[in-house]
């Protein structure tokens, strides 16, 4: 019994497969025929390899320059550049061992987790302000903090670091978890804007009957709610701030307080050699934290990243 | 003495369990005022103020270490004067423009590449990301190293590989080739976000368009014309605005790259702001600089976000 109905069912299925795949190739004029196929081919899949291939380049690059031995590296005659022969750890083992490496990696992270949740946490208030308690003039408040957004930190990097210096925050971590905030939360509080309107007010407005009060509800109703939104604003702000170059150049002086991408760039290049090896293993190593991060949470980060540019 | 008033008033409704504070924190304008006080506290600090002051120090000769003295327009004619200062402002315009256009033309062919039916869709957008996703001034030393004089990969592949010419490639040793090296890296970077914000455009595109379009007789490129560039404006509209404000303000790629050179061919507004202000200690200069950007990001910012989004409003007639 179950058998026969187990054949039928697949038997119906696959009918239905068959009826579906005549009509969409019927419907489909770029399956009618071979020649189509080509073509499709040459305007799609080719295109799309040479982009993805010239987008991935330079990490291919520095993947395999910094497991190169220098003989390799600046051989090309005898050895293909494309391909490394002996691989080699002694660029990574350089970088670790004889450099402040490691220390940077945690400062930069130290900086970027606390500038990360300083933001977040301002945000989430200030988007529930926003959009939540819709006081009046909130509207034009959203769009100030919007335009705060539109300020690039290169126009702000003179006048912050005599700010930073009147503080005695100068060569001080705390200068950067203070002044990075001031990129991330006008980008954080935005996502997060878009985030809360998409929880029904309802919900609220239940709670609030039930004599829950205004912190009670953001703590217990729409946080909860809203966690998807606060990952994404999570990883967005903690790769801007890993990322951040400029303040972190300008604020910071001493080698060990430094973060990744400035130490990398000053210093690690010494002189007139560069040792390519070893710049190739930093960047490396600097860039898998992020992309990590990123793919964990590439659905939330694509989608928060296209939302929020449509909002 | 507030708060025992207050403190009185609780005693008069004894099965209220909140205290005065819980219902302090009830009192809406007290909630709005207490949840925008971070917010609003970071952002005048660093932001608004650091704005006005930057201002200010355009106007004044400080430099590091020395508090300087008003001098009025003194460091806005000495930029006038300066052949360095304009040379930055044209490639600022140069670079930006270029590298906009190239990011944009390419970045929509890739979001329309990968908005076709295509075998492992989801991968292959996740990995097009990685250029906007890992630290710029990381990826610009892999260009860097990709334009070194002497091992560059592109002139080996150039010369020893498909034996198009002689001499290795000298991409950053002269202006021009630097310039444009340094567009074509800035192009790379830029791609994903283009392609991958455009591509969530296109998919808002209802496919019964293109039906109609199609029994209609339409052609692909009429299609293309007529359905997808006209709805896809509002997105393109804000994308290009982001992309162009930050292009204009990049920094981190030229300083990684070529740090301005040779001969200061190179330099965009922002690294001669900091060359001049940091290293060079000339604070009031620097910012002097940095407030000649504003009136260039404030025009760039209106022209690309009305002039792209008032093409939208049009669209309902039958314009151009």
């Amino acid at each position: 019994m179950t058998n026969t109905a187990g054949t039928d069912t697949a038997g119906l299925l696959a009918e239905e497969l068959e009826e579906g795949l005549a009509k969409s190739t019927k419907d489909d004029p770029e399956y009618l025929s071979w020649d189509s196929k080509a073509r499709r081919t040459i305007t799609v899949y080719i295109p799309l390899a040479i982009f993805v291939i010239v987008l991935l380049f330079p990490f291919y690059w520095m993947a395999i320059t910094s497991v190169k031995p220098d003989y390799e590296m600046y051989d090309y005659k005898q050895y293909n550049p494309f391909w490394v022969y002996s691989p080699t750890l002694d660029n990574i083992k350089k970088l670790l061992f004889d450099t402040e490496y490691p220390r940077w990696l945690l400062t930069t992270m130290g900086i970027a987790t606390a500038a990360t949740f300083l933001s977040v946490g301002a945000s989430v208030l200030a988007a529930y302000a926003i959009e939540r308690l819709r006081f009046r003039g909130a509207q034009h408040v959203g769009l100030l903090v919007y335009l705060a957004y539109l300020v690039p930190p290169t126009i702000l990097f003179i006048p912050l670091a005599t700010l930073i210096f009147q503080f005695g925050l100068f060569d001080s971590p705390i200068s950067l978890i203070l002044t990075y905030p001031t990129f991330l939360i006008p980008f954080c509080t935005w996502l997060l804007i878009g985030y809360f309107k998409s929880i029904p007010y309802e919900l609220e407005e239940c709670a609030l009957i039930d004599g829950a009060s205004r912190l009670q509800i953001l703590r217990r109703i729409t946080l909860p709610l809203a966690v998807p939104g606060l990952i994404s604003a999570g990883i967005f702000a903690f790769t801007l701030s890993w990322n951040e170059f400029i303040y972190a150049l300008a604020f910071i002086q001493s080698t060990e307080k430094k973060t990744v991408p400035v130490a990398i760039l000053t210093e690690l290049v010494t002189g007139d050699v560069y040792q390519w090896g070893s710049l190739m293993a930093g960047s490396l190593l600097g860039s898998v934290p992020v992309a990590i991060i990123y793919s964990f949470f590439v659905e939330y980060y694509v989608s928060s990243m296209t939302g929020a540019v449509k909002e | 003495m507030d708060a025992t008033t207050i403190d009185g008033t609780v005693r008069f409704v004894p099965n209220r369990t909140q205290s005065w504070l819980g219902r302090l924190f009830d009192w809406k304008p007290f909630l709005v005022f207490l949840c925008m006080l971070p917010t609003i506290g970071l952002l005048v600090i660093f932001l608004t103020y650091p704005l006005g002051l930057g201002l200010w120090l355009s106007l004044t000769d400080t430099t590091i270490g020395h508090r300087g003295d008003y001098i009025g327009l003194e460091n806005f004619w000495s930029l006038y004067d300066d052949p360095v200062f304009w040379g930055a402002v044209w490639y600022t315009i140069f670079y930006t423009a270029v590298a906009t256009a190239g990011k944009f033309l390419l970045g929509l062919w890739l979001a329309l590449l990968l908005n076709h039916h295509l075998p492992f869709k989801a991968f292959i957008r996740a990995i097009v990301l990685l250029p906007w996703i890992v630290p710029t001034v990381l990826s610009s030393i892999a260009w860097w190293w990709i334009y070194d004089p002497q091992f560059s990969i592109i002139s080996y592949v150039f010369v020893n590989v498909l034996h198009l010419r002689d001499t290795y490639f000298d991409f950053l040793g002269a202006p021009w080739p630097a310039r444009w090296s340094l567009i074509v890296a800035n192009i790379w970077r830029g791609i994903p976000f283009v392609a991958i914000t455009l591509l969530a455009g296109l998919q808002t595109i209802s496919p019964s368009l293109y039906e109609a379009a199609l029994l209609d007789g339409a052609s692909s490129w009429q299609k293309f014309r007529r359905i997808t560039v006209p709805l896809l404006m509002p997105i393109l509209s804000v994308a290009l605005t982001l992309s162009v404000l930050f292009t204009f303000s990049d920094f981190q790629l030229v300083y990684a790259i070529t740090r301005g050179g040779p001969f200061n061919s190179t330099h965009l507004m922002a690294t001669l702001a900091f060359q001049r202000a940091i290293p060079g200690a000339q604070l009031g200069e620097g910012a002097a600089i940095a407030v000649a950007m504003i009136p260039f990001l404030i025009v760039a910012t209106l022209l690309c976000f009305f002039g792209v989004g008032r093409r939208k409003w049009q669209q309902g007639g039958d314009n151009d």
